[in-house]
């Protein structure tokens, strides 16, 4: 387990920085994926558990192709299963809007809009880096998560310009939610780093296009965007809310409980 | 919980039944728009939908482990297997709307408690080594029976059956897959997956349903091609198969009578409880309760959702009709 940072530092240095931001982009991934697989079987309708299950399904699979480059790139033998199931908690580096615990139908369907909303675009500009593995990758999880914006904005609308009910609790949600979305779009020495390896992301220009996606789907499901207030920050440090560690608790017992064991 | 009371089923012209059945005797598929007896149609209705939400209550026992799968591959596996029942659930309520019957009174019945789904699933998932053992032997139970059905009479059913058929091999492949890797592992892994066989597999044997000599509708069933074989048939055929993928695993079965004979061929095997069997059917499994809670607590949360997809269908289709 590494050192967590010192308290009062304002920014711990990252000795590999392509394998922290792989491991930003594979947990984001990998911890929204395990949430929304949490519905598996729930649904509100046999149709929306086949496409919960296949949104899971590739949030799942992506998580576990960059995790797995993400081993590869650390060059300590850690493979994907290594990186998912035997790193603690301030070792994951997801932004916490994907840990938070699913909700209700809305708080599930509205954060993964605002997740969609963001991925398309960063996967967007990283099939266009020249560190090659990650752009495959970007590249093939773009058309997924294209599929799953459509579905998520979907359900923005329906939920938004449905009943009263559904217009309440998709309100309620955009609002819980909002103050989570701006760690999605900070930029540290890590971003900085990782321009030496091709991977350029303009985190600005990609808020700001963020920004008119949502303003116009919520406009359309007759939502109210929250005013501007203070952020959520720290997951991509290592530093979350009190919800994953319980997360993790669950995802990770049965491998934990039988250390060396193949499955 | 009673069943539905049946209305009294029409008598059918005998001219009709006798050329319906010289088409089941010559080996033609009977489609939706043809005549059928409603013995028939209800027999089918029945099965069907027992199939159906025999696929939807299966979600849950696996369900209950996606969470904790121990590899990211097998959390993939599981997730994708899962929604493949929903996935059959969904084709074979459809199936069943072509005898005339709505989806939605079929899903109301399974709520009430009125239908019923495999008794299997009213078992508890307790390890993870019982993700293996569902895939080998419940999976690997629904294909000698749907092997079978994908040959029945009605032409839906048997090309659902072609297709459902498919992805339960791989299940299958999967669940094996996971039983022979714990069989292969540490101690504590292999005492798992002995300790899940030993609780799945008296239940797996009674997935074939009662025997035949308490199997009434069984005749009447096989001469309209609806089974093409007795439910005794099925499952000796399902243990023949399945002896030997644990032996070569080094598993060992929880029956002192199981053994081999050579003038049959067959694996023969001890008495079944039908005790508990019946006891699992009425009702009193040991999670009979938690499964239709949690299908009922599904349906209730979901019930605002469909209502605000329904409201908003509504007012676009009021707003493209006024735009028009």
């Amino acid at each position: 387990m590494s050192v967590p940072p010192v308290a009062g530092a304002r920014e711990t240095p990252v000795a590999n920085p392509l394998f922290e931001y792989l491991l930003r982009l594979g947990d984001d991934r990998l911890v929204l994926g395990h949430r929304m697989s949490e519905w598996c079987g729930h649904g509100p309708i046999l149709e929306e558990d086949i496409a919960m299950a296949n949104i899971a399904l590739d949030l799942v699979g992506q998580g576990s192709s960059l995790l797995q480059l993400a081993g590869v790139t650390e060059g300590a033998g850690r493979d994907e299963d290594a990186l998912a199931y035997f790193r603690g908690e301030p070792e994951f580096r997801n932004a916490q809007l994907v840990e938070l615990p699913k909700g209700d139908f809305a708080f599930t369907m509205v954060r993964q809009f605002l997740f969609d909303a963001y991925s398309v675009l960063q996967l967007d500009a990283l099939q266009k880096s020249t560190f090659a593995p990650l752009a495959g990758l970007a590249s093939k999880a773009l058309k997924e998560d294209s599929y799953h914006l459509r579905h998520s904005s979907d359900w923005v609308l329906r939920l938004g310009d449905g009943t009263a009910e559904s217009h309440a609790r998709a309100q309620a949600a955009l609002d819980e939610l909002w103050r989570f979305t701006g760690e999605l779009f900070e930029s540290d020495a890590v971003d900085e780093a990782v321009r030496d390896n091709g991977i350029v992301v303009d985190q600005a220009a990609i808020q700001s296009r963020w920004q008119q996606v949502v303003a116009d789907v919520t406009r359309r499901a007759t939502l109210t965007l929250p005013p501007a207030g203070a952020s959520a920050s720290g997951g991509r440090r290592g530093r979350h809310t009190e919800f994953l560690g319980h997360m993790l608790a669950e995802m990770q017992i049965v491998a934990r409980s039988h250390p060396g064991a193949k499955w | 919980m009673e069943p539905l009371p049946t209305p009294p089923i029409p008598a059918d012209d005998p001219a009709l039944v006798a050329a319906f059945e010289a088409r089941i005797a010559a080996g033609e598929s009977i489609e939706p728009k043809d005549w059928m007896p409603e013995r028939y149609r209800r027999q089918l209705t029945r099965m069907m939908s027992q199939h159906a939400h025999s696929e939807v209550v299966g979600m849950l026992p696996e369900g209950n482990w996606i969470t904790r799968a121990p590899s990211l591959r097998r959390k993939m596996c599981l997730i994708a297997k899962v929604q493949d029942e929903a996935g059959h659930g969904l084709y074979i309520y459809c199936g069943t709307e072509t005898l005339g019957v709505d989806r939605h009174d079929l899903v109301q019945q399974l709520l009430d408690g009125t239908a019923k789904y495999s008794s299997i699933f009213n078992y508890p998932t307790l390890t993870w080594a019982d993700i293996g053992c569902i895939g080998w032997l419940v999976d690997g139970a629904a294909i000698v029976n749907q092997t079978v059905l994908a040959k029945a009479s009605y032409g839906p059913y048997a090309r659902a059956m072609v297709r459902i058929c498919k992805e339960e091999n791989f299940h299958k492949r999967q669940g094996y897959e996971i039983v022979a890797t714990l069989a292969n592992g540490t101690p504590a892994q292999k005492a798992m997956v002995q300790d899940a066989l030993n609780r799945w597999w008296w239940p797996s044997l009674m997935m074939f349903g009662p025997s035949d000599a308490e199997s009434p509708n069984s005749a009447e069933l096989l001469k309209w091609r609806v089974k093409r074989k007795t439910n005794d048939e099925l499952r000796q055929r399902f243990v023949n198969l399945t002896v030997p993928q644990a032996q070569a695993v080094g598993l060992s079965f929880p029956d002192p009578d199981l053994r081999y004979d050579a003038a049959s061929e067959d694996w023969k095997f001890g008495a079944i409880d039908w005790d508990e069997f019946f006891a699992v059917i009425k009702g009193n499994g040991p999670c009979n309760h938690e499964r239709l809670a949690a299908r009922r607590k599904a349906h209730d949360d979901g019930l605002w959702v469909r209502e605000a997809a329904a409201a908003y269908a509504a007012k676009h289709l009021a707003r493209t009709t006024e735009a028009a």
